[in-house]
């Protein structure tokens, strides 16, 4: 008799999803299954409206990363508009988006992810969270909280507000940033590095100590895809696709991003609302590909930053010379390295004097009827297709967000846990947090990727091969 | 002797909303350590546990109604507790969540998964939770005790009914502090 074991809510994650577990008639993990239970709707609600409303509406499909919706939305517009963005609007948006990379994975790595990787595994579940760490260890803590706010004060900065900052829009930016403004960031910065060299070393720590899960927390082979510069180089902005296959060979190079309905294709699965998009010549098997941090330092050649580029030489000793970096635990990994690369582009960009120029936004009505703006979210490359009509107003709307695209690489993932680490059809506490944090190591954001919003409650529920329900466990 | 005193026990939930409540809550920053000192996080997103548990003081409800699941969680938390806020603009008025309202639920989802394979029909329903034909504002739901409004709040505005709240104080916002958006 098989059954199938359900984790819900699914904590520590930005959303709401479960779990399930599916044994086979020898109490094997037959299958897993991660359910995204939650949905808003944008892309059909959204139609009808003016596209110059979408920035400041599709910010609201994510408070944790915001700004690549308005700076996606945004770049859409700048192609419905068809003008050219002024070049130091475009050097401030990279600057907020850059924050936002910052106080993104600041949150993923000392907040959501930190607890596991400093406490442990198999710690009581009561401490282990961030109020947990505060009292373990304050100090941690504390730099977590201090990177996190100083990515959302340089948002604040530019934007007037951390969360939702309406400052991007079709055409530019609304306002710059001032001398004074300037000196403070820069002032923080050194501070800020440090924080970052010190959660490397807590991570290298963790890598050594946590030896068994790192070679079963989505170790497969996969596509990789995200942007990369003109020179091959790690981009969040601007760029063009670049997909790695598992070999390493490079299968598709400077792909315009508006040429991403070639490549991608969507399959849609009954018990989730979240979708499957897959690299479309190979179909949704072989076509499996993961965006996101790891994606993106396994297909750049460089990352073109001095401290990142020598932190990345090391990532590179955990694959094959060549090959990209195949576990999903090394997302934690790729994350700080993004961190520094970030803080190393911020203090470019400042001490950049095109910040100061005045003209920062084009004027203009609606030029073209299709606008695609594509941008490097924290968990990966989020799309926005919009079609209008002559007035600008929406006729159509596709998103395609980051988590989504990790979906069937996240499914993988829970299943190579559970086989490993289930044993006897007992649903112990160990396994549970596990299985957990092999979803939260790529840091799902279920609000953006469902379009729609949520937390990430877990419930395990364990069905047998009949499909009835054998067991179940919440954590209490 | 007496024994440590008995800290705030501090829910915070995530309906149908973005979580750009829950970061604006984050954004408190180092306060959060001072606030770790008062109030023990005993429900959310940042924390494990999996149901909600009895006796809360204070929650925190960011977002919508949107469907049968967040309808039971939200009466749930009426039941078990003291002060229930209805936390940001998608809590207070339905906002940016409930603007699918003017379109039946099938169209929505028939629109958005084009191949209609999903998640509609009795095997979605087996696992996902079905949505609500309307997304309401929380107090259409339970009843609230006080609002916090703001797309999100800004964290000042947290901090200030926080304040108040733990102090045993009643809430009372200034005007600025009362604004949607
Ligand atoms: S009120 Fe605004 S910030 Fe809060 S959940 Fe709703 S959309 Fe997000």
């Amino acid at each position: 008799m098989s059954r199938t074991i359900h984790i819900e809510p699914i904590t520590r994650i930005e959303g709401h999803a479960k779990i399930s577990i599916q044994l086979d008639a020898q109490g094997r993990v037959a299958d897993a299954r991660f359910h995204v239970t939650e949905f808003r709707g944008f892309e059909k609600f959204c139609i009808g409206r003016s596209f110059w409303e979408m920035p400041g509406i599709t910010a609201r499909v994510c408070g944790i990363c915001p700004v690549s919706h308005l700076l996606a939305s945004s770049k859409a517009g700048d192609a419905i508009l068809g003008v050219r963005t002024p070049a130091p609007a475009v050097s401030l948006r990279r600057l907020m988006n850059y924050a936002q990379l910052v106080q993104s994975h600041a949150l993923s790595f000392f907040l959501l992810s930190g607890p596991d990787l400093l406490l442990g595994m198999d710690t009581d579940p009561a401490q282990r969270n961030l109020m947990g760490l505060i009292a373990a260890h304050p100090e941690i803590a504390r730099g977590g909280i201090r990177l996190r706010a100083f990515g959302q004060h340089l948002i604040r900065t530019l934007g007037e507000r951390s969360v939702h900052p309406s400052w991007s829009v079709p055409g530019g930016v609304r306002s710059g940033l001032n001398a004074e403004a300037k000196q403070k960031i820069l002032g923080e910065l050194p501070a800020m590095f440090t924080l970052v060299d010190q959660a490397l070393d807590l991570f290298k720590d963790a890598l050594d100590r946590l030896k068994d899960e790192v070679d079963v927390y989505g170790e497969f082979p996969s596509l990789f895809m995200g942007l990369v510069g003109e020179d091959g180089g790690l981009e969040h902005y601007d760029g063009r696709l670049r997909i790695v296959a598992a070999d390493g060979k490079i299968i598709e190079d400077q792909v315009p991003p508006e040429n991403f309905p070639e490549l991608i294709a969507e399959e849609e699965e009954p018990w989730t609302y979240l979708k499957f998009p897959y690299y479309a010549p190979l179909g949704p098997e072989k076509g499996m590909y993961r965006v996101g941090p790891l994606a993106r330092l396994n297909v750049c050649d460089f990352a073109g930053t001095r401290k990142a580029d020598r932190e990345l030489r090391q990532f590179r000793h955990y694959c094959a010379p060549g090959k990209p970096v195949n576990g999903s635990f090394f997302y934690h990994y790729a994350r700080l390295i993004e961190i520094l690369h970030a803080l190393e582009r911020i203090e470019e960009l400042l001490g950049d004097d095109i910040l100061d120029a005045r003209h920062i936004r084009s004027r203009a009505g609606v030029n073209q009827n299709v606008g695609i703006g594509v941008c490097e979210a924290p968990r990966g490359t989020l799309f926005h297709h919009y079609q209008v009509d002559d007035h600008g107003l929406l006729e159509k709307v596709n998103l395609i967000i980051a988590t989504g695209q990790n979906n069937l690489a996240m499914n993988r993932t829970i299943k190579q846990i559970a086989q490993r680490f289930l044993t006897a059809e007992r649903l112990d506490e160990g396994l549970l947090n596990r299985v957990e944090h092999g979803i939260r190591a790529y840091d799902p954001c279920l609000s953006c990727s469902t379009h729609e919003a949520g937390r990430m409650p877990l419930h395990l529920e364990l069905h047998g091969a009949d499909g009835r329900l054998l067991d179940e466990a919440h954590r209490a | 002797m007496n024994a440590e005193p008995q800290k705030v026990r501090l829910a915070t939930v995530w309906l149908g909303g973005c979580s750009g409540c829950h970061m604006s809550f984050l954004d408190l920053d180092e306060s959060l350590m001072d606030l770790s000192e008062q109030v023990e996080l005993v429900y959310g997103p940042l924390v494990d546990a999996k149901t909600y548990p009895e006796n809360v003081d204070l929650c925190l409800v960011e977002g919508a109604v949107t469907n049968i699941e967040n309808l039971e969680l939200a009466r749930r938390i009426r039941t078990h507790t003291k002060i229930v806020v209805s936390f940001g603009d998608c809590a207070v008025t339905g906002n940016v969540t409930s603007m699918r309202n003017r379109i039946p639920v099938k169209d929505l989802l028939t629109a958005v998964y084009q191949q209609a394979r999903a998640p509609i029909g009795p095997q979605a329903l087996e696992v996902l939770p079905a949505l609500l034909e309307k997304a309401l504002p929380l107090h259409q739901a339970i009843r609230v005790d006080v609002f916090l409004p703001g797309c999100p709040p800004v964290p000042e505005r947290i901090s200030a009914v926080l304040d108040a709240l733990l102090k045993g104080q009643e809430v009372e916002l200034s005007p600025p502090l009362r604004t949607f958006g």
